[in-house]
């Protein structure tokens, strides 16, 4: 009787186990491939067939060549471009030196800075932007590509605190011993340290660079010009409003704007997931 | 060896003086230039706007123009208009779907903490929503809602009848736990790592043992990795709870904020910038931060509360064996 129940029970969790699994894995897939499938049919098409139903003639990518050009997705894309490369370099630098600093030296206020960074975590980003943008508009960086960056380079908690975590990994002895040979610090930090965080780096990098990739409140309110400076996620904006139904386009571009995500995504699965685990533990 | 040892503290005493000034120096001198510009950005971007939100709130103004104090007003006005304080009552949906989106997770994460074939495949799959942007996700959701599309047709495939479908973003009765299930779609992927990496630190010999003992999976669950994950888990609920107050996202990019949707911050967010009355907005963002500020030490006070039970076998027990040994002192007295 027991042996008969623990086989039974043996055979149903397997079952309830990939039910679940494919149940949400389905559920999570749903929205994003419906609309890979719109993006494919023609107007007409979309208007007299059910959404869920195959296009007709195949795959067609007349849709995302319109999108492409109309929400003006070229110069998006070099904006976007812009904007990842010069946050990633400058945050990695500040947000290492930074670390540097606050692991490898004892100093008064050492204890403060850390707290100071970590209460700015809890102030809500989307209240802050009230007063942030009277401050942009008084600095005159509205509307400019320099600004958006500086801005998008600011206090970014997490990835300071994945390098915390990291240099407390690097024995202070490296340190030390590159002191004997008469090292400065800029060299230690450049020549000795830089290179040991390479994981640490991709990793934050990865994540901030998702993280800007995606960013579409303040790049609204901050570069206001949407001819000149669209940004990927922005550059969506165009389908507001009238055109709001013209849906076989804004799948189109939808999917257009996921697709360097999803192609970062499935190279780097693992270091994303590590840099999620990490950047909670503080966060 | 020694004479070696020795010879190098005598150079160290001979130049003491002059070693401890130049490196000190430089050490002053690499922790200004690595410091200045981090503390720079986040003075400019968090702390100066921080000071500026108070003094703002206590000013009718605009972000051009005059401004004139009007003291607690805007204050006031934050309790008594009827779009303000009460948009928070919303907030209590966003507090469901964290909570569902935490079982889920959790769930989820116990599954493919194990050996699962495709594990990774499944995984990605619930990650991926995590990884697009808003404005995406805003269209993919009105589209996904739209009367007789994606949503409602497989509904359809259910056995539901159309006619008796509810429109899912205007029907002020559904609409709100539509924009609670586009949040959790979007964002349990994220819990569901975390939990994974928390169940993965499990040792896994632990597993063995129970096994050996004839305890279940279900079991497993409760006895094992339950009381492993509690402060992750403690972490991610409370989370949720200011998460749940500060809800934006789904409402702004999908319905913004129309037919009753507008949670807190979509409504400072157009009181902000379209209506430009800046103090109000001001007002609210203060309101709401302290509410945040006091959960997050009613949060660190429970936190010191769970360790304290923790920890509190050994003093118990060391009470114990202290009152045994005065007995026992006192009985070989008499």
């Amino acid at each position: 009787m027991t042996t008969k129940e623990a086989k039974k029970r043996g055979i149903l969790w397997p079952i309830i186990k990939y039910i679940s699994l494919i149940f949400f894995s389905f559920v999570a897939l749903l929205p994003v491939v419906s609309c890979v499938n719109t993006s494919f049919k023609s107007m007409d098409e979309y208007r007299n067939t059910n959404v869920m139903q195959l296009p007709l003639n195949g795959i067609d990518f007349s849709n995302y060549v319109k999108a492409f050009k109309e929400a003006n997705m070229g110069r998006a894309f070099i904006n976007s471009g812009i904007i990842l490369v010069c946050v990633l370099v400058g945050s990695t630098i500040i947000g290492t030196q930074l670390a540097y600093v606050l692991n490898r030296f004892k100093f008064p206020g050492n204890n403060l800075i850390r707290n100071l960074f970590l209460f700015a975590t809890l102030l809500p980003g989307i209240a802050m932007q009230v007063p942030v943008y009277k401050i942009m508009h008084d600095l005159g960086f509205i509307n400019h590509l320099y600004g958006y960056i500086i801005m998008m380079m600011g206090t970014d908690v997490i990835s300071i605190y994945i390098f915390i975590q990291f240099f407390e990994n690097i024995p202070v002895s490296l340190d030390e011993s590159a002191i004997l040979d008469g090292a400065s610090y800029f060299t230690i930090y450049r020549k000795i340290l830089l290179p040991l965080l390479k994981p640490a780096i991709v990793t934050s990098m990865l994540l901030k660079g998702v993280g800007t990739y995606n960013e579409y409140y303040c790049a609204n309110l901050y570069l206001q010009d949407k001819t000149k400076l669209p940004t990927v996620a922005t550059s969506l904006y165009t389908f507001v409003g009238p055109r709001g139904s013209e849906y076989t386009l804004i799948c189109a571009g939808v999917i257009i704007s996921l697709l360097p995500a999803l192609v970062i995504f499935i190279l780097c699965q693992k270091q994303i997931y590590s840099g999620i685990a990490m950047g909670a533990v503080k966060g | 060896m020694e004479t070696n040892a020795l010879g190098a503290k005598k150079r160290n005493a001979f130049n003491f003086k002059k070693w401890s000034r130049s490196r000190n120096g430089q050490q002053t001198f690499i922790i200004i230039a690595f410091m200045i510009i981090p503390l720079l950005l986040l003075f400019v971007f968090t702390y100066l706007p921080f000071g500026e939100m108070v003094k703002f709130s206590f000013y009718d103004m605009k972000y051009v123009g005059r401004r004139t104090w009007v003291g607690l007003q805007n204050y006031k006005d934050v309790f008594q208009r009827t779009d303000c304080f009460a948009a928070l009552k919303l907030s209590l949906y966003y507090l469901l779907g964290g909570v569902l989106q935490i079982i889920l997770a959790l769930y989820l994460a116990t599954i493919l903490s194990f050996k699962v074939k495709l594990g990774n495949l499944f995984k990605g799959c619930m990650f991926f929503p995590f990884l697009i942007n808003g404005i995406a996700v805003g269209f993919i959701f009105k589209f996904f809602f739209t009367r007789g599309y994606v949503f409602d047709t497989v509904l359809q495939w259910c056995g539901f009848s159309l006619q008796n479908l509810p429109y899912w973003l205007k029907d002020q009765s559904v609409n709100n736990f539509s924009l609670m299930g586009a949040s959790i779609w979007r964002y349990f992927g994220q819990n569901m790592v975390l939990f994974i990496g928390a169940i993965m630190s499990v040792d896994g010999s632990m597993y063995e043992a129970a096994e050996l003992d004839g305890a279940n999976k279900f079991q497993q669950f409760i006895y094992i990795i339950l009381p492993n994950i509690k402060s992750i888990f403690v972490l991610n609920i409370m989370l949720s709870v200011s998460g749940s107050l500060s809800a934006f996202e789904p409402p702004y990019v999908i319905t913004a904020g129309a037919n009753g949707t507008a949670t807190y911050f979509v409504v400072m967010d157009r009181i902000a910038h379209t209506s430009q009355k800046v103090g109000l907005a001001s007002a609210m963002a203060v309101v709401l931060l302290g509410i945040i500020l006091i959960l997050t030490l009613l949060q660190k006070l429970f936190f010191k509360y769970v360790f304290k039970n923790a920890e509190d076998d050994n003093p118990k027990k060391f009470k114990r064996e202290q009152r045994k040994l005065a007995a026992a002192k006192g009985g070989a007295a008499q």
